[in-house]
């Protein structure tokens, strides 16, 4: 209910839907405060046994109020009521139930609960083993659970983004604000991180005087000056949610999502790298474990301060409270104060004084609760004797854990604090943090600022910047008065009952004594055991009292106990932030040639071949399908002439007095040895002897090369080169540069090539100025260009390459041409077809675990002089015959199918792995030959040629009968490429 | 005999304006990549100096002098924009890059809150200052960044990656200004 003249909410009010119900809630209303006034108090079930659950906590902590937010592909699961800003047509609904919240059939898991504790799923559904994948995981999955994703691809817009500074200030309460402050008059470069919507901390949900003025004004008065200051950036809605090396934090930023979808980023997914930290995430309260304590309507003491002081709402008329320090006795004279009726504050102090004026309990205990889907009546003990009493919500402080999360992200553990009852961080967990406020265990708000400014000074100093003087303001310093109470035991509580700790995954103290029981008695095996701590919340609440119990269980202390450790993420970041601006195209950059555009206007598929877009093949009037284009591509290639962009092969540029020596070590084959103007096929092996990558190197002058590698592995070569050239060789004088973007290369190959170049040449050429394998300058059509005799087709073939600003203009002039002389342009299918023909190989061939002596060019390896890979290669092991070599095969029966990936066996063996005689790499339907053709490799393949293999494609269920063969197929003596 | 035409990298692509950030193709003239042969250094830019009026440029660092620039390009390395280099033959290796990169200008006055959706470096005015350049990612790309003025940035990446380029700045351009519209 909302209380009049409290809190600080807008006046503005707001319509939104939970459930499909309407309701109206003000501006600057979270989800959580506006149900809470609306009288909602159910808002979820539980994971397990689907319990009503309502709203717990009034931060990123909350365990219970986990709901689902827009429809479609936008909708997002799980989302915290306590941190959804409330704006005019949001639609929230509530999770894990059917078919509604009030009636959830699954509650009938909560009846079966005495048979559904943990290690339950373990015990039961062993056996048969095999029903585990198929049936009860399954059947688990759907009966225990939170929200679901839509399924669907969202395109909402989501950002990521880097920011540096010199200190880290993550959490805005009072320790933050001052420290944020002090850094900042200091000349500081800071970043102040606060996961609220408003910065404050807890000073904006108390009712407390800072510096003579209320809290809030205080803090208003703070954030004016801070964001006067140039230096100070102000991040609200942003939470660190990990420390990581060298100073990187990740933060997640809830850009847009108080506001209707539109263009700007939902989230973003921020790096922050800082030269120092300071760490004031606060303290997260904590509730008692006792019967039924997880009945909508309980809820925090200090939550339930927020939501009368900030937004000016109780959430109940019949208020309770329960604590064991004296925290709790706050929330009931807050409340008091307003107008809201206090029927009880149970004190398990014995000491506890009345404060106020409402009924109070020392030296007593909450032992029951009732009220199926929302609190009605606790049941009080005082020694032996109980009595009920009706409320409508019970607020609950067991204490305060100190925020210690991101200290424990770099394996830091947390120490445990006799006095605070609580785990305080390790100092120095992570390098350049200072931890500060409550987070540091430092509890009073006066004590808090003197801290932020403490640790701020501190961090000055590691800057190297002199730390201003500061003054502390005056604020409440009340020493922090707290007795253990972790579970209610004793008399008049039922054994049988169910003491919640972790409300999130539904464990409560029997579950943990359960796994001691069972000698799970370590914390981390205990977690496992029972999943406390675990999704969305990570036992931000339930923790610290978890293993409190466990240590009992076990009859050790706490800090013997030990505690499960941190890690990131704080709170859950979606994969849309993370990975924003990687959706669909964007995952990969697009390559594209200069002959694209004519390319894909002329109606050509485009594949993609690392990241280049290539034409697959050039489809004509009345052709159907790619073999139709491809067959008429190849014969245009061996009849006439064709013309094919090669710029995205690798282009290097290798120059230096010892270019040449460079060439000898980084091939296999030798180039100190080519003259100018000619050009060799070369092969590059790795460390280990296998073949890395092929090409063509052409000796521009005496200390000039330029190398071309494959598409696929142009960046490899290039990484290698530059690693030889620095690492390797640093002896060598030799620069290599990519050039593969400062040329536009086309291949012009058939019968005609040569007539075709001659009409763009400035000067035209012959057998004598060009020769196979000659290379050259050219003027192309005036331009100043290059001329290669080299071909990957078997016929007369050139590639010419002009300043990459001309290609496109050259590909058209060319195209053009081709197609008045009978050719065109062809595509990847036809080249593919042109090769396989040759018997010329790619990647599929020289894919990583085949060598030079396997792909049948170990002649190549010239053994005069060293170069990588060359003692490895000659490892008996790669030179044993046995090995699987490179063959050509082609069906006994010209219709014969042959397919790539298939496995190889003798005639009449079972096509088995252990008959397994080698694989097809590579298949083309040949128009030339008429039959398919394939390369492959086969056991002492080099022997067998002649001999009828077994082709089987078990995925395909393909078997082909098929001669092995010399893998040259066309023109072997290769008379065509000569001219 | 037909004349061939030469196209810019981010013809048809530039200019685009983004609320206040505006996106150009920056005309380079020719680019030649000068990387000096071993001891060559010192006499590289003696050469330079006496032919451009320019040393060449420390590492992460461009220096201009009227219409001719060299920007740092990776290890014993630099760019030359504007003029064909002269008089360094043998001392150092010259590789002509005209057209192979796509070089745009980002201009105004949220280009950082822009830049830093994209680069994961440090960018700040106080550290990296008008003159520094630096070869780093943008996106899944690798470009050279130069700071040209208070507001405008330089970035040179491969040429056939130009239309991810640009698309990939303008989302980030139009993110930052929704949000700058949110209030």
């Amino acid at each position: 209910m909302r209380i009049d003249g409290h809190g600080r909410t807008g006046t503005r009010t707001v319509s939104f839907t939970f459930d499909g119900k309407s309701y109206e809630g003000r501006e600057g209303d979270t989800l959580a405060s506006a149900l809470l006034a609306n009288g909602v108090r159910l808002v979820g079930r539980s994971f397990k046994y689907h319990r009503p659950r309502g709203i717990l906590t009034a931060g990123s902590e909350e365990p219970n109020a986990l709901v689902t937010i827009g429809k479609g592909a936008a909708r997002v699961p799980n989302v915290r009521a306590t941190q959804q800003e409330i704006f005019p047509g949001l639609a929230a609904s509530s999770q894990n139930r059917w078919p509604s919240l009030s009636h959830d059939v699954m509650a009938v898991n909560d009846v079966a609960a005495p048979f559904l504790g943990a290690g339950f799923y373990y015990k039961t559904f062993m056996w048969p083993r095999k029903f585990w994948e198929g049936l009860y995981e399954p059947i688990i999955r759907r009966a225990a659970g939170l929200g679901a994703l839509s399924g669907k691809s969202n395109d909402e817009p989501y950002e990521k983004a880097f920011a540096f500074c010199d200190l880290l200030v993550i959490g805005a309460g009072p320790a933050g604000l001052m420290a944020a402050l002090t850094a900042g008059r200091a000349g500081a470069d800071v970043i102040l991180a606060d996961e609220d919507l408003q910065m404050g901390g807890r000073l904006l949900a108390e009712v407390e005087d800072v510096d003579g003025v209320e809290a809030h004004e205080w803090v208003s008065e703070t954030l004016a000056e801070l964001a006067a200051m140039p230096n100070v950036r102000m991040m609200t809605r942003t939470t660190v949610t990990g420390a990581y090396d060298q100073g990187t934090f990740g933060a997640l930023e809830r850009v847009s999502l108080h506001a209707a979808p539109g263009e700007a980023p939902r989230e973003c997914f921020w790096r922050i790298v800082a030269k120092g930290s300071i760490l004031c995430a606060g303290a997260l309260e904590r509730p008692i474990a006792f019967p039924n304590n997880d009945r909508p309507g309980v809820m925090m003491a200090g939550a339930v301060r927020s939501y009368l002081n900030r937004w000016g709402v109780s959430p109940g008329m019949r208020v309770a409270v329960f604590g064991n320090n004296d925290d709790a006795h706050r929330t009931a004279r807050d409340l008091a104060a307003a107008g809201v009726s206090i029927v009880a504050v149970v004190d398990s102090r014995e000491d506890a004084a009345p404060k106020g004026d409402f009924p109070v309990f020392a030296g007593s205990h909450v032992v029951d609760t009732a009220g199926r889907l929302g609190l009605e009546h606790i049941t009080i003990r005082t020694g032996e004797h109980t009595r009920n009493i009706r409320a409508d919500c019970l607020a609950i402080s067991g204490g305060w854990n100190p925020t210690v999360h991101l200290t424990c992200h770099m394996n830091g553990r947390p120490v445990w604090d006799e006095q605070l009852l609580s785990f305080v961080p390790r100092p120095g967990s992570i390098p350049g943090m200072v931890v500060a406020g409550a987070a540091n265990g430092v509890m009073s708000t006066r004590s808090c600022l003197t801290d932020g400014v403490r640790a701020a000074t501190e961090a000055l100093q590691a800057l190297d910047l002199a730390a201003p003087d500061v003054a502390v303001p005056e604020a409440e310093d009340r020493a922090y008065a707290i007795e253990a109470l972790w579970s209610v035991d004793g008399p008049r509580v039922k054994p049988s009952a169910r003491k919640w700790l972790d409300f999130q995954n539904d464990v409560h103290v029997k579950d943990i004594k359960l796994a001691a029981q069972e000698n799970f008695a370590s914390v981390e095996h205990m977690k496992r055991y029972t999943t406390q701590g675990m999704a969305t919340d990570q036992g931000k609440s339930s923790n610290v009292a978890a293993l409190a119990v466990l240590a009992d269980a076990t009859g050790r202390g706490i800090p013997e106990t030990g505690t499960t450790t941190f890690r990131p993420p704080y709170v859950p970041v979606s994969i849309a932030a993370m990975g924003a601006g990687s959706q669909g195209m964007g995952f990969a950059p697009q390559r594209l040639t200069t002959s694209h555009g004519p390319t894909v206007a002329s109606g050509a598929p485009m594949i993609e071949a690392g990241l280049w877009y290539r034409p697959s093949y050039f489809p004509k009037p009345g052709e159907t399908t790619w073999q139709q284009s491809c067959d008429r591509e190849v014969a245009m290639v061996r009849n006439s002439v064709g013309v094919c962009d090669v710029s995205t092969l690798g282009k290097i540029d290798i120059q230096g007095p010892d270019a040449a020596a460079f060439l000898d070590f980084v091939y296999a084959n030798t180039f100190s040895t080519l003259k100018v103007g000619r050009v060799r096929y070369g092969l590059m092996l790795r460390e280990d002897g296998h073949v890395m990558d092929d090409g063509t190197t052409a000796r521009l002058g005496e200390t000039h090369y330029v190398m071309t590698t494959t598409t696929a592995a142009a960046g490899l070569v290039m990484r290698h080169l530059d690693f030889v050239a620095q690492v390797l060789r640093p002896d060598l004088d030799v620069q290599v540069v990519s050039v593969t973007e400062s040329w536009a290369q086309f291949s012009v190959a058939g019968p005609r090539a040569r007539e075709l170049l001659n009409t763009v040449l400035d000067q035209p050429i012959d057998d004598t100025a060009m020769p196979y394998m000659g290379c050259g300058p050219v003027q192309v059509s005036g331009v100043p260009g290059r001329l290669f005799r080299i071909s990957f087709s078997g016929e007369m073939a050139y590639e010419v390459a002009v300043p990459v600003g001309y290609g496109e203009s050259l590909y058209r002039l060319l195209a053009a041409q081709a197609e008045v002389m009978g050719g065109g342009p062809y595509g990847m299918e036809a080249l593919n077809v042109l090769r396989i023909e040759k018997g010329f190989i790619t990647h599929a061939e020289i894919h990583g675990r085949t060598t030079a002596f396997d792909i049948g060019m170990d002649r190549m390896v010239r053994l005069k002089k060293d170069c990588i890979g060359q003692a490895a290669s000659r490892r008996p092991g790669l030179l044993d015959e046995d090995r699987e070599q490179l063959v050509g095969l082609k069906p006994v029966h010209a219709g014969g199918k042959l397919t790539a990936g298939a496995h190889l066996f003798e005639q009449t063996a079972e096509a088995v792995r252990e008959n397994d005689q080698g694989y097809v790499t590579s298949v083309a339907p040949s128009p030339t030959l008429g039959h398919m053709i394939a390369l492959g490799f086969l056991k002492r393949g080099r022997a067998r040629h002649g001999e009828v293999v077994r082709l089987v494609d078990h995925l395909r269920d393909v078997e082909t009968l098929c001669e092995v063969c010399d893998p040259v197929f066309f023109d072997p003596e290769g008379g065509r490429l000569r001219g | 005999m037909a004349r061939l035409i030469a196209k810019s990298a981010l013809m048809g692509l530039l200019p685009v304006t983004v609320g206040g950030i505006s996106l150009t193709e920056v005309e380079t003239g020719p680019v030649t990549s000068i990387a000096p042969f071993k001891g060559q250094s010192r006499a590289v830019s003696a050469v330079l100096k006496e032919r451009v009026g320019l040393r060449f440029p420390p590492v992460n660092r461009a220096v201009a002098a009227g219409d001719v620039r060299l920007i740092w390009a990776g290890k014993g390395r630099a760019l030359m924009l504007g003029a064909k280099p002269e008089g360094l033959e043998g001392l150092a290796a010259m590789t002509d890059q005209t057209g192979a990169n796509a070089v745009l200008r980002i201009e105004g006055e949220a280009v950082e809150d822009v830049l830093a959706r994209l680069i994961p470096m440090d960018l700040r005015s106080t550290v990296f200052k008008t003159g520094h350049t630096a070869r780093t990612m943008l996106a899944h790309m690798q470009v050279s960044v130069t700071r040209v003025g208070a507001d405008a940035f330089e970035i040179m990446a491969m040429r056939s990656m130009a239309g991810t380029l640009v698309h990939d700045l303008e989302q980030a351009a139009k993110g930052v200004m929704a949000r700058r519209a949110l209030g």
